[in-house]
C-alpha cells in the first residue's frame, strides 16, 4: 500500500484552494496586477451604483437646463461646485453623464463578449472534436467572418438597420443592436482558440478514457474537455471585453452607436468633439481618458492572466 | 492453450493504415501538367489476428512503432480497423455505433501508460470514479453510487481522503492506482492495459504489477497486457505476442517463448534485456536501421535487420506456422531449417 | 588524486515557500577512465547532481555549499568564461533527448565544425575531417552523408550516436550521460550502451551515468552511487552493489525487479512513494518505507559506515556492524 500523507483532516476549502493556488500568489507579487484589478473593480462598482451615486439623472431630460451649458469642470475659472466635472453642451453634469456612460459601455462589452463566447465556444469545441469536414466547414467560416474587419461589418449593418427603420426606432434597439453586431462579428477569435485548445487535450488519454466508458461526445465534450480549455477563454476574454468597448466607442463617434440621449462613453466623446476648438476641451477630453483607463487596465489584466495561465512560463 | 478454455476476444485479420498527407487539398499535387492525388499512409498494423481466452494475460510485445498500442486502440473500439474483424465471445464489435457498443464497454475496459494525462486534471478523485458507475448503472441511488466507488477504492488501496483531492496532487503511482479503480469501478471482465508501469519508477512498477495481479485473482480477469518491457512479460503473462512493424512473428506460451525463442527478432529481443547477472552472452546485434511503418518492405517486415534472411525472405510474406510445442512462429528460416 | 571529486555538494532552490534543499551533502569521485553509475528513482536528484558538476543549475537554484573538483579546480567557483572553457571541452554531457543537444534548423556536420571551432583554432577542412572521424566511430553508415544531414532526418538510436559523437568530438576527459538510452528501444538501447562503453574505454574517458535502470548499472558501471530524496545513501563497487546491497532501499529497489521473484509470483515491492522535497521525513530520509526500523532511525541521520567495500548511510547497518565487531572482540 502506498503511503498516506495526506490526512482527512487538513481538507482545504475551496477558498483555501485558492489561496494555495500559482493564480492568487502571482496576483499578490504583482504590483500591476492588483492595481488593474483595483481599478477595474472601481469601474465596475461606479458603474453598477451609478443611480445612487450620480448627482443628476441624465437621462431626465425636465432637470436639464440649457442655462447650464458648456460649465467647466469646478476648478476652472467659472466652474461651479454643483457640476463637479462641468457640463457639456445640453447643460447635462459630466460626472453623472460619465457613470451611465460607464455603465452602458461596460454592458456593451460584457454582453457582446458573452455572446462571442458562446457562439465561439460552441463552434470550436464541434470543430476541434469532430475534425474532418465538420471542421474544414466551421474553420473556413471563421477565415471568411474575420476577413472582414468588424468596424465594416458593423458600420453597414448598423447603416442599413438605421436608414430602414428611422433613427427613432433605432435609438430604442441601439443597445441590443451594438451587442448583436459587436458579439457576431468576433465570435471567431474565440472559436479558434477553443479549437486549438481543443485539439491539444482530444488526444490526451483522459479523453480515450471517457470514450471508453462510453460516454457520449456532448458529454465529452462539456464535462471533461472544456473545463481543461477555460484559461485561454478567460485570457481572451479581458482583451476582448475592451475591444468590444472600444469598437462600440467606434461607432458610437462615427454615429452609429448610442444615440446621445442615452450616451455611452464614445457617443459622450462624440458629442463634445465639436467643442474641443471652441474652448470647451472637457466635454471630450474628460471621457476619452476614462475610456482609455478603462481599456488600459482590461489589457493590462489580460496580459497579466496570459502570463500565469502559460504553464510554460510558470515556475520558470 | 488447452481446448476447454473459452476465447473472449477474437482479433481476425486485422489492418489499420494512417493517412499522413492531410486534407484532401494537401494531397493534390501537379504532376506532368495534371493534377494527381497523392497519398501516403503509416502502415500500423498489417494483418494481425490473435485470441484472448478467458482469464489470461496475455501480453503484447514489440518496440515503439510496431504497432502493439494500435492494435490495443482498435480493440477497445478507439479506432476503426482498416480491415479485419474484432469479436468480444462472439459477437463482432468493430462495426457496432456507439449506442449499440454501450453494453460492451462495461464488460471492457482499458488502462492508459501515461497516469498525468489520464485522469482529468478539472475533476476530484470521487468524481472520476463516480461518473462511470453512474453513468453505467442509472438506477442506483447516488448512496449507492458511493458506496460502490467506495468499494473499489479500498480494493486497489486509496485512502478515502483521497477522494476530495485533485488528480495533480498525487504521484504517478498513485494516480495510476486512481486510473485502475476507474477501470475497476464498471466491473469488467476484460482490461486491455496500455503499457501501464512504463512511466513509472522501479518501486512503484512493482506496486502497481502486484495490484494488477490481485486484481486479476480477486476478480477472475483477463488482461491484454501491451508493454515494450519483455522481463514484465516473464513474470505477469500468459502468453506472449511478439510484434514487429505491425505483424506478430511470434505467438507463444510464456514459458515456452522464455526457454526456446524462435524468431530471430524474439531472440535479439531476450538478448537486449540489461540484466543484473554479469556473465551473459553480449546482446545480439541487428543490422540495419528501423523500418519505418510509412514504406513496408515487401516479403517478411523483419527481413532487412535480420542476420538469416535470404532471396524468399524479401519477396515472400511468412506465415505464422504452429510449433510442435505450441508456439506459432512467422519465419521462413525456421520453417526451411536454416536456424 | 581522483580526475572529479564531488564534495559535500548542496544544492537549493529558493522558492516562494522558501529554500528547497534538492541535494544535501553529495560526495562521490571519478577516476580517469572510470565508469560510475548514480542511481534513483524519479526526484532522488540525480538529474541536479549531474547538473551541479557542470555548474548548469539555473534560477532559482544554486549550489549553497560544498565543491565540485575537477583536476584540483572547483568547478562552482570559477568564472564563467573559465567554465565555458571547461564544459563542452573537457567534460561533455549527453541528455536523454537528442534534440536538447542539436539545433533542428542546423546540419549535423555544421553543428559539429561549430562546435570544434568554437573551442579551437582550427579551419573548417580540418574541422570537419574530424567530425567525419568521430561519426565513423560511433559506426555511423556513410558519415559523409549524414554530415549533410537534419537530426529530424535520423532515427532516434542514429541521433544518439551523433550526439555520442558531439560528446567526443574535443576528446574530453569526462562524458556526463543523463539517461542516454531512456528514450531508445531495447535493442538500441544495448547497441548505443556496448558503443558507449567501448568508446569510453578506447579513449580513457570517465562515464558519469545517470540512469533510473539498474539493469543498465549492472552492466555498464565500475561503480555505483545509490542515491535517495537528495542524499546517497549507498555506494561502492558495482557488482557489490547488485549481489549484496546494504541499504534497505538498494535492496528493495533490486528485489522490485520482475527477474528477482518466480513468474507469476507476487513482486517485492517497496510501500509508499518517494518523498517530496518539501516534506522529506527527519532522520533517514527512507524510514517510514523501511522494513527495518530502529529507534534512532526516525531521530537522527544515519552516518556512513564501511561495509566491505562499499560505505552506506542506515542505522540498521551500523549497529550490525558494530555487534559483529563485539562478538569478534569476545571471540
Amino acid at each position: 500500500m502506498e503511503d498516506i500523507s495526506i490526512t482527512a483532516s487538513d481538507q482545504p476549502s475551496r477558498l483555501q484552494e485558492f489561496r494555495r493556488s500559482p493564480i492568487y500568489h502571482s496576483f499578490v507579487g504583482s504590483k500591476v496586477a492588483m492595481v488593474s484589478f483595483a481599478v477595474f473593480a472601481l469601474f465596475v462598482v461606479l458603474a453598477l451604483l451609478a443611480p445612487v451615486i450620480a448627482p443628476y439623472d441624465p437621462y431626465d431630460l425636465a432637470t436639464l437646463d440649457i442655462m447650464d451649458s458648456e460649465i467647466p469642470p469646478a476648478w476652472q475659472d467659472g466652474g461651479e461646485s454643483r457640476f463637479s466635472l462641468g457640463t457639456d453642451a445640453q447643460g447635462r453634469d459630466m460626472w453623472s453623464t460619465i457613470l451611465y456612460g460607464t455603465r452602458i459601455s461596460l454592458m456593451i462589452g460584457l454582453c457582446a463578449v458573452l455572446l462571442q463566447a458562446f457562439l465561439g465556444i460552441v463552434i470550436g469545441l464541434a470543430a476541434g472534436y469532430f475534425g474532418g469536414a465538420v471542421d474544414s466547414l466551421l474553420m473556413r467560416i471563421a477565415d471568411i467572418q474575420l476577413s472582414f474587419s468588424t468596424l465594416m461589418v458593423a458600420i453597414v449593418v448598423l447603416a442599413v438597420f438605421q436608414a430602414s427603420f428611422g433613427a427613432e426606432r433605432y435609438s430604442e434597439l441601439a443597445l441590443p443592436m451594438l451587442i448583436l453586431v459587436i458579439g457576431m462579428a468576433e465570435w471567431p477569435q474565440y472559436a479558434r482558440t477553443v479549437r486549438a485548445k481543443v485539439l491539444a487535450e482530444k488526444h490526451k488519454e483522459y479523453v480515450d478514457a471517457a470514450r471508453v466508458m462510453g460516454f457520449g461526445p456532448l458529454r465529452i465534450m462539456i464535462r471533461h474537455i472544456l473545463p481543461n480549455s477555460l484559461s485561454p477563454i478567460l485570457v481572451i476574454s479581458t482583451v476582448q471585453i475592451a475591444n468590444a468597448i472600444i469598437s462600440e466607442a467606434s461607432l458610437s463617434f462615427l454615429g452609429l452607436g448610442m444615440p446621445v440621449a442615452r450616451p455611452s462613453l464614445g457617443s459622450l466623446i462624440s458629442s463634445g468633439f465639436e467643442y474641443i476648438f471652441s474652448g470647451s476641451w472637457w466635454i471630450t477630453t474628460i471621457p476619452a481618458l476614462v475610456l482609455i483607463c478603462l481599456v488600459l487596465v482590461m489589457n493590462l489584466l489580460g496580459d497579466w492572466l496570459r502570463d500565469v495561465l502559460n504553464p510554460k512560463l510558470y515556475k520558470g | 492453450m488447452t481446448d476447454s478454455a473459452e476465447t473472449l476476444l477474437q482479433v481476425r485479420g486485422l489492418r489499420k493504415k494512417f493517412s499522413i498527407s492531410g486534407d484532401f487539398l494537401e494531397q493534390l499535387s501537379f504532376e506532368g501538367g495534371r493534377i494527381r492525388r497523392k497519398q501516403e499512409f503509416v502502415h500500423a498494423i498489417n494483418g494481425v489476428s490473435l485470441d484472448v481466452q478467458r482469464g489470461e494475460a496475455l501480453c503484447v510485445v514489440g518496440e515503439s512503432g510496431c504497432g502493439k498500442s494500435t492494435v490495443a486502440r482498435t480493440i477497445m473500439g478507439l479506432l476503426k480497423p482498416t480491415v479485419g474483424s474484432v469479436s468480444f465471445q462472439g459477437q463482432r464489435i468493430d462495426n457496432l455505433s456507439a449506442k449499440q457498443l454501450l453494453p460492451w464497454r462495461k464488460r471492457m475496459q482499458m488502462i492508459f501508460q501515461n497516469p498525468h494525462a489520464s485522469l482529468n486534471p478539472r475533476m476530484r478523485v470521487q468524481q472520476t470514479l463516480e461518473e462511470p458507475v453512474a453513468f453505467h448503472n442509472p438506477g442506483l441511488s447516488s448512496a449507492e453510487v458511493k458506496e460502490k466507488v467506495q468499494d473499489v477504492m479500498e480494493s486497489v488501496g486509496i485512502d478515502a481522503s483521497w477522494a476530495k483531492r485533485h488528480p495533480h496532487e498525487f504521484s504517478g503511482g498513485q494516480r495510476q492506482r486512481i486510473s485502475i479503480a476507474r477501470a475497476l469501478a464498471v466491473d469488467p471482465e476484460f482490461i486491455v492495459a496500455d503499457e501501464p508501469i512504463s512511466a513509472l519508477d522501479v518501486s512503484i512498477q512493482a506496486q502497481v504489477l502486484n495490484l494488477l495481479m490481485d486484481a486479476q485473482e480477486q476478480r477472475g480477469l483477463t488482461y491484454l497486457f501491451i508493454t515494450h518491457d519483455l522481463s514484465v512479460v516473464e513474470h505477469f503473462g500468459t502468453r506472449v505476442a511478439v510484434m514487429y512493424l505491425g505483424t506478430i512473428c511470434e505467438l507463444a506460451d510464456t514459458a515456452t517463448l522464455f526457454a526456446s525463442p524462435r524468431h530471430p527478432y524474439t531472440r535479439a529481443l531476450l538478448s537486449a534485456i540489461p540484466s543484473l547477472r554479469s556473465e551473459r552472452p553480449p546482446p545480439i546485434k541487428l543490422q540495419g536501421e528501423v523500418t519505418t511503418p510509412i514504406n513496408l518492405p515487401t516479403g517478411c517486415v523483419f527481413h532487412g535487420r535480420c542476420p538469416h534472411a535470404n532471396a524468399r525472405c524479401s519477396e515472400q510474406v511468412p506465415a505464422l506456422i504452429q510449433q510442435s510445442d505450441g508456439a506459432s512462429v512467422a519465419c521462413h528460416a525456421l520453417e526451411e531449417g536454416r536456424l | 588524486m581522483a580526475l572529479l571529486e564531488v564534495r559535500n555538494l548542496e544544492v537549493q532552490f529558493a522558492l516562494r515557500e522558501g529554500a528547497l534543499t534538492a541535494l544535501h551533502d553529495v560526495s562521490f569521485k571519478l577516476d580517469r577512465g572510470e565508469r560510475l553509475g548514480i542511481v534513483g528513482e524519479s526526484g532522488a536528484g540525480k538529474s541536479v547532481a549531474a547538473f551541479a558538476i557542470l555548474n548548469l543549475i539555473s534560477q532559482p537554484g544554486a549550489i549553497t555549499a560544498g565543491e565540485v573538483l575537477f583536476d584540483g579546480q572547483d568547478l562552482s567557483k570559477i568564472s564563467a568564461e573559465e567554465l565555458r572553457q571547461i564544459r563542452g571541452n573537457k567534460i561533455s554531457m549527453i541528455f536523454q533527448d537528442p534534440m536538447m543537444t542539436l539545433n533542428p534548423v542546423l546540419t549535423i556536420g555544421n553543428q559539429m565544425i561549430e562546435c570544434l571551432r568554437a573551442h579551437r583554432k582550427i579551419s573548417r577542412a580540418n574541422a570537419r575531417e574530424i567530425a567525419l572521424l568521430k561519426l565513423q566511430q560511433v559506426q555511423i553508415p556513410s558519415p559523409e552523408k549524414r554530415l549533410n544531414a537534419y537530426p529530424h532526418e535520423l532515427s532516434g538510436g542514429m541521433r544518439q550516436r551523433v550526439i555520442i559523437a558531439i560528446a567526443l568530438l574535443l576528446d574530453p576527459d569526462i562524458i556526463v550521460a543523463d539517461e542516454p538510452t531512456t528514450a531508445l528501444d531495447v535493442t538500441i538501447q544495448a547497441e548505443i550502451m556496448a558503443l558507449l562503453v567501448s568508446l569510453c574505454e578506447f579513449n580513457s574517458v570517465g562515464l558519469l551515468l545517470i540512469t533510473h535502470d539498474l539493469g543498465v548499472v549492472s552492466q555498464v558501471t565500475q561503480r555505483t552511487v545509490v542515491m535517495y530524496a537528495g542524499r546517497v545513501i549507498e555506494q561502492g563497487p558495482t557488482r557489490e552493489i547488485i549481489n549484496d546491497a546494504q541499504h534497505p532501499y538498494t535492496q528493495g529497489l533490486i528485489n522490485a525487479l520482475p527477474q528477482q521473484t518466480l513468474p507469476g509470483q507476487r513482486l517485492n515491492q517497496i510501500r509508499g512513494t518517494m518523498p517530496t522535497l518539501s516534506a522529506i521525513p527527519s532522520g533517514c530520509a527512507f524510514n517510514p518505507r523501511c522494513d527495518y526500523t530502529l529507534a534512532p532511525c526516525s531521530l537522527e541521520l544515519p552516518p556512513f559506515v564501511q561495509s566491505g567495500g562499499c560505505s552506506v548511510a542506515c542505522h540498521m547497518v551500523k549497529q550490525q556492524l558494530e555487534q559483529e565487531q563485539l562478538e569478534q572482540a569476545n571471540d
